[in-house]
């Protein structure tokens, strides 16, 4: 009986507990490889919200794929904020879960995405197979790792990067198909999300070269040390905008507008940006990103909108059911 | 006399087989076991240790492991009683009493072992999430199921029930009604009855179930994964701690969280040996009776 009435006991003081709490807690679901990014951030951000007269913070993470994490914040997930990938999954939540406002990346600076990246990659120290640009990844014997375009954002920006490429250098949508089908016959293994594909690639030693953001390159440089690995840059790439926004239905319910607005907006503060830049993502604050210019490559970038129309038409052409995607990779 | 002490040698040597075929069963058996069982659980526990005891007890001391284990226990301390009554009362049903559908109830318990777990998990996120059957209904009462503990508990309870009613049934089934039948003649409540006569009767079979239930709950990995919302410090159980810290370049960290999951088995699988030990002289005397 009384172990009965104890563990009662535990089960209500922890529910009471997650009450008392509820008032100042602020969870952001964001994708993979975001995770060492938001650990300082969140530090930062939580000074500075104290420092403003507010009491103490617990800022909850949520990291996985973005389309998956996009489908579980539309599933019910009660996100404040959203940081994902790609601005086409955060579309999602307003098509299919009617949680913000179609307009909402108008609500922000810089189209709502604080920080940018891109696609590069990531070959063995000494990169034993000579590759250069995108045309060596479909050499005979050559094994690429990139995530599953359909839950990874990531893996999205890979694909149009390589899509991008081929039709530039080939001059046809026709072409660029072809190229991107042969590359994805030389995937052995798809992840879900970016980190898995990392992981694949760094730890379990599978594959030739990975495809990868510039930000998780780096990152995965650092880890391991620079004696096994290198970076490569192509000779074009894609300028990945990773969107944020405040998930209007969730804040009103448990009423943290203020504090999530206050949290989105300090990504684009100096100190915001300089952080964003420490884990290797390039800042949009142009003075902010002189500052950390040796770090970057220069590079040739097409973006979403002028290339591909913006996500609303990139997400179904090439992603959704029955899409490009689908056509390459069921051929095969 | 002569005969019997010639034969009784014989059919043990027979017994045992070719000497050879034997040897090389008990090596290969033996091979197996070391190489897919014990070097990887050696390989965890040097990985945990590979930087010192000091870092091996901050990672399973730090407050989002803490919390996890604190998760995984709560989880654990809901599903199993709960499973442990549904277990006893479908397991009486089926040996106790004759009705239409029996079978149909027999085979429904073993569904969970058949599904795989990621769609249990899905089938919750289906009824109770924010698109789901009941979402609406949930969301205006501000009740959360998914992403939250009740739905942790939820995918736990739904890949745990074959556990207890599936050790208890046989059992049950083999005991037949007649102490029951007994008890009632000589004036025993149905109270009476079940904690008397029933209840001593299933003992070491049911510690048996509630065991390998506990097990499997504590290490369930993809129905949790999928109705989690893997939010460090709050709806990650130890099993999704492990393989964050993992993704997170934390390797020592994820095989210390991961020794400790390993611990937790290890006391789980001597209660089951004990248990089963109990089981056999139970069914032994039985047996002699």
């Amino acid at each position: 009986m009384s172990i009965g009435k104890s563990l009662l006991a535990v089960i209500a003081s922890t529910l009471i507990a997650g009450q008392a709490l509820a008032a100042s807690e602020l969870l952001n679901v964001s994708y993979d490889p975001t995770r060492e990014l938001y650990v300082d951030f969140n530090a930062a951000f939580n000074k500075h919200w104290q420092a403003q007269g507010h009491e103490p913070l617990r800022i909850q993470q949520s990291h996985g794929g973005s389309g998956k994490q996009a489908r579980a914040v539309i599933d019910g997930l009660r996100a404040d904020v959203v940081t994902l990938a790609l601005a086409g999954d955060i579309d999602e939540l307003h098509r299919l879960g009617k949680l913000i406002p179609e307009d909402w990346q108008t609500r922000l600076p810089d189209a709502s995405t604080p920080y940018t990246s891109t696609i590069v990659f990531l070959v063995r120290k000494g990169n034993p197979k000579g590759i250069k640009d995108w045309n060596d990844l479909v050499q005979p014997g050559v094994e690429v790792i990139t995530p599953n375009p359909k839950t990874s954002g990531g893996a999205r920006w890979n694909f149009l990067a390589a899509w991008a490429w081929a039709k530039q250098e080939y001059g046809s949508d026709e072409k660029a198909k072809e190229y991107v089908g042969q590359l994805y016959k030389q995937v052995p293994v798809l992840d879900t999300g970016a980190r898995g594909s990392t992981i694949t690639f760094v730890n379990n030693k599978i594959g030739d070269v990975l495809l990868a953001w510039e930000n998780e390159a780096f990152l995965a440089l650092k880890e391991e040390g620079g004696d096994a690995l290198e970076i490569v840059a192509p000779s074009l790439s894609i300028l990945a905008e990773p969107p944020v926004a405040v998930v209007d239905k969730n804040v009103e319910r448990k009423g943290t507008r203020e504090v999530a607005g206050a949290y989105l907006n300090y990504l684009y503060s100096d100190e915001g940006q300089r952080i964003a830049a420490k884990h290797f993502y390039r800042p949009r604050n142009q003075s902010i990103a002189a500052e950390f210019a040796d770090q970057f490559p220069a590079l040739k970038l097409v973006t979403i909108d002028d290339d591909f129309g913006g996500w609303k038409s990139a997400q179904p052409t090439f992603f959704n059911d029955g899409g490009v995607f689908d056509e390459i990779y069921q051929a095969h | 006399m002569t005969t019997t002490t010639l034969t009784a040698p014989l059919t043990a040597k027979a017994r045992q087989g070719n000497p050879l075929a034997r040897r090389l069963l008990i090596v290969a058996a033996w091979l197996t076991f070391a190489l897919f069982l014990l070097l990887p659980l050696l390989v965890v526990l040097g990985e945990a240790l590979k930087q010192g005891l000091g870092t091996f007890f901050g990672a399973i001391f730090e407050a989002d492991a803490l919390s996890a284990l604190k998760l995984t226990l709560l989880a654990v301390g809901i599903s199993v009683p709960l499973n442990l009554v549904f277990g006893v009362a479908a397991a009486w049903c089926v040996s106790k009493y004759e009705f239409t559908g029996k079978s149909l109830l027999v085979t429904l318990i073993d569904l969970p072992f058949s599904v795989s777990p990621v769609i249990a998990g899905l089938i919750y996120v289906l009824l109770f999430g924010a698109q789901g059957f009941f979402g609406e209904w949930l969301g205006d009462r501000d009740i959360q199921i998914i992403f939250a503990l009740p739905g942790i508990v939820l995918a736990t309870v739904f890949v745990t029930v074959p556990f207890v009613a599936r050790e208890l049934i046989p059992l049950m089934q083999e005991q037949g009604t007649q102490e029951e039948e007994a008890a009632r003649l000589l004036g025993a409540n149905g109270w009476q009855m079940f904690w008397h006569v029933t209840l001593p009767n299933i003992r070491w079979g049911l510690i048996y179930g509630v065991v390998l239930c506990t097990a499997r709950a504590m290490g369930e990995f993809g129905a949790v994964s999928v109705v989690s919302g893997h939010i460090r410090g709050y709806t990650n159980t130890l099993p999704l701690h492990v393989e964050i810290l993992y993704n997170e370049y934390n390797h020592v960290a994820a095989f210390s969280v991961a020794s400790l999951l390993l611990l937790l088995a290890l006391l789980i699988l001597l209660l089951k040996q004990w248990s089963e030990s109990r089981l056999q002289r139970l069914k032994a005397a039985a047996g002699e009776e």
